[in-house]
């Protein structure tokens, strides 16, 4: 009977342990890579250079040129999914009936299981040619419709979590407005929101973490140009989309073009990191407040 | 002792402006409610009077709060609630289609169970129904605030913290904190759902003492599961047992020699 109880631990104990394992031997392969790539060009070159043209024979290295992309990207998607985003969780949470409600949030979380390759040719080919009627001199490849349908995508991760947010602050709250005289949309920007902020800053920071790691669509629609800007009209290039290129591409291991993906890698590693840590911190000072 | 002099005194020196905004009187006839297929309210008429505190006692589940909720009209978000018959306040019946019922509910205030205080500072908490009318005049604001943290007695004891958060008072104190917030508003007719049931002994007793106070201007149902509480603070008692309304009268007749037995047996605890 002990020896059964211990096998069992043991298991349990192992599989714990890989989540673990396989975090610290990415970081590890991350930094030890990065350490050889730095090793070629200094850090103040990748920090302030604004060229990344590691794949050209003049090359330059300046990730400023793949992060604009990605936070313009990021930025546009947020700019879509935020308003919408929290005005389906308001909707829900105030003004929709429960049984509507139940429906209605596992349709939207479908949203964020559809396959994103499929996300980024929609954006390619029907995103894109309906923008251009409006503006013509937008490109084929462009970080708006990119943005715009990385948006869409993250819908359900605002939505969702702040409607969590919203359904967690208590019941009596809401009640307390009305029996105020306060309406419904009062009670939802005066009351539950504020309360709720915690919650809904970190359905926020968690779809930014989800947009800056997104890559199909990225990939499919941004184009593969890094380029130092905040013009949404142009092709761009984000971190993401430059590692699938020159991991499908056939750059020798141990060259130069090889490394850069481990150093773009960890930029884009330590953005997420640190992303997820803002995210946990407010969620745990949220738990405290409300025990 | 020399506190609650004070007290007396603010209170009969802010009677002379307030005595604009009297209790106001209530009617229903023949009120029914249903949740769904359950019947919770089988048919109830009565009359409150302005400026009497009346409490409605009964077991848990015989409608008392249900019916209390009608008043002002919270049992509207629950779902499943269909209500037949007439409730008039001031002579108007406040189930019409017409009427508007964030005007009605800041006409009648409500105080529940648990202290719900928002999140937000003391002072917020207070001036909250002020704002949500539209009053951006601050030095009314403070007028108002003060004086309604002063009608709950806390004023003395939240003066110098107003910016601190609503939520690092003592549970006695939210409570206060929440009739003030709805006195704020000047309301005529306050409803209190089981307002001490959550609070210990000694700020029970201070909010008996503030509604015993607060009749002067307000007309004052108060659910409590408390039959000394009931003895103590009530003019009229209101008995309700499973939906229906038992006994109604003074508060003395029904403590001391109730017409029903169910009453009796109630009061004296051989049931519920």
């Amino acid at each position: 009977m002990k020896v059964k109880e211990k096998i069992i631990e043991f298991i349990l104990k192992f599989c714990a342990s890989i989540t673990i394992l396989t975090t610290v031997g990415i970081i590890a392969v991350l930094l030890f890579e990065s350490i050889a790539f730095f090793k070629s060009v200094s850090i103040f070159e990748f920090l302030t250079d604004t060229q990344w043209t590691p794949l050209y024979s003049e090359k330059h290295f300046g990730i400023l040129a793949l992060v604009s992309g990605t936070f313009l990207t990021a930025a546009i998607a947020i700019a879509v999914a935020l308003p919408i985003g929290l005005t389906i969780a308001i909707y829900l949470n105030m003004y929709a009936p429960t049984s509507f409600r139940k429906t209605l949030k596992p349709f939207l979380e479908i949203l964020a299981a559809i396959p994103t390759v499929v996300y980024g040719f929609f954006a390619l080919t029907i995103v894109t040619p309906f923008l251009q009627t409006i503006y013509p001199d937008l490109e084929t490849f462009n970080s708006l419709s990119a943005g715009i349908v990385m948006g869409i995508m993250i819908i359900p991760f605002i939505s969702s979590l702040s409607e969590d947010a919203l359904y967690a602050v208590p019941k009596s709250l809401k009640l307390a407005s009305f029996g105020m005289g306060a309406t419904r949309f009062q009670t939802a920007f005066k009351v539950m929101v504020p309360a709720a902020s915690s919650g809904i800053i970190v359905s926020i920071i968690l779809a930014i973490s989800r947009a800056i790691g997104e890559t199909m669509i990225v990939a499919i629609a941004a184009g593969q140009q890094p380029q130092f800007t905040l013009n949404p009209t142009v092709p761009v290039q984000t971190i993401t989309s430059y590692i699938v290129q020159v991991s499908m591409g056939d750059a020798p291991q141990g060259s130069i073009e090889y490394k850069t993906i481990f150093a773009a890698g960890l930029t884009l590693f330590v953005f997420t990191f640190i992303l997820n840590s803002i995210s946990f911190y407010i969620k745990k000072k949220y738990q405290e407040k409300y025990e | 002792m020399e506190k609650t002099k004070n007290i007396k005194l603010e209170k009969d020196s802010m009677k002379d402006e307030t005595t604009l905004s009297n209790g106001s009187r209530i009617e229903a006839k023949d009120v029914k409610v249903w949740y769904d297929d359950f019947m919770a309210i089988k048919g109830i008429d009565m009359v409150i009077k302005p400026n009497t505190i009346t409490a409605f006692i009964g077991p848990s589940g015989c409608g008392k709060s249900t019916f209390l909720r009608l008043f002002n009209r919270m049992n509207d978000y629950v779902e499943g609630f269909k209500m037949e018959g007439k409730i008039k306040i001031n002579g108007d019946s406040i189930y019409k289609k017409k009427v508007n019922v964030e005007q009605l509910r800041k006409e009648i205030g409500m105080v529940f169970q648990k202290p719900n205080p928002f999140p937000k500072s003391i002072f917020e908490n207070v001036a909250y129904g002020l704002k949500i009318q539209g009053i951006k005049d601050k030095k009314l604001i403070d007028e108002r605030v003060e004086k309604a943290l002063r009608q709950a007695d806390l004023w003395e004891e939240v003066k110098d913290n107003l910016k601190k958060s609503a939520l690092a008072l003592s549970g006695g104190q939210q409570q206060r904190l929440c009739i003030a917030r709805t006195l704020a508003v000047q309301p005529s007719i306050l409803l209190m759902d089981e307002p001490t049931s959550a609070l210990d002994p000694i700020s029970t007793a201070k909010i008996e003492e503030l509604i015993h106070h607060l009749k002067e201007e307000y007309t004052i149902i108060i659910v409590t599961h408390n039959m000394q509480q009931a003895s103590r603070i009530s003019d009229y008692t209101a008995f309700f047992y499973l939906g229906e309304l038992i006994e109604y009268d003074k508060t003395r007749k029904i403590f001391t020699n109730p017409e029903k037995k169910q009453t009796e047996n109630y009061i004296t605890g051989r049931f519920g």
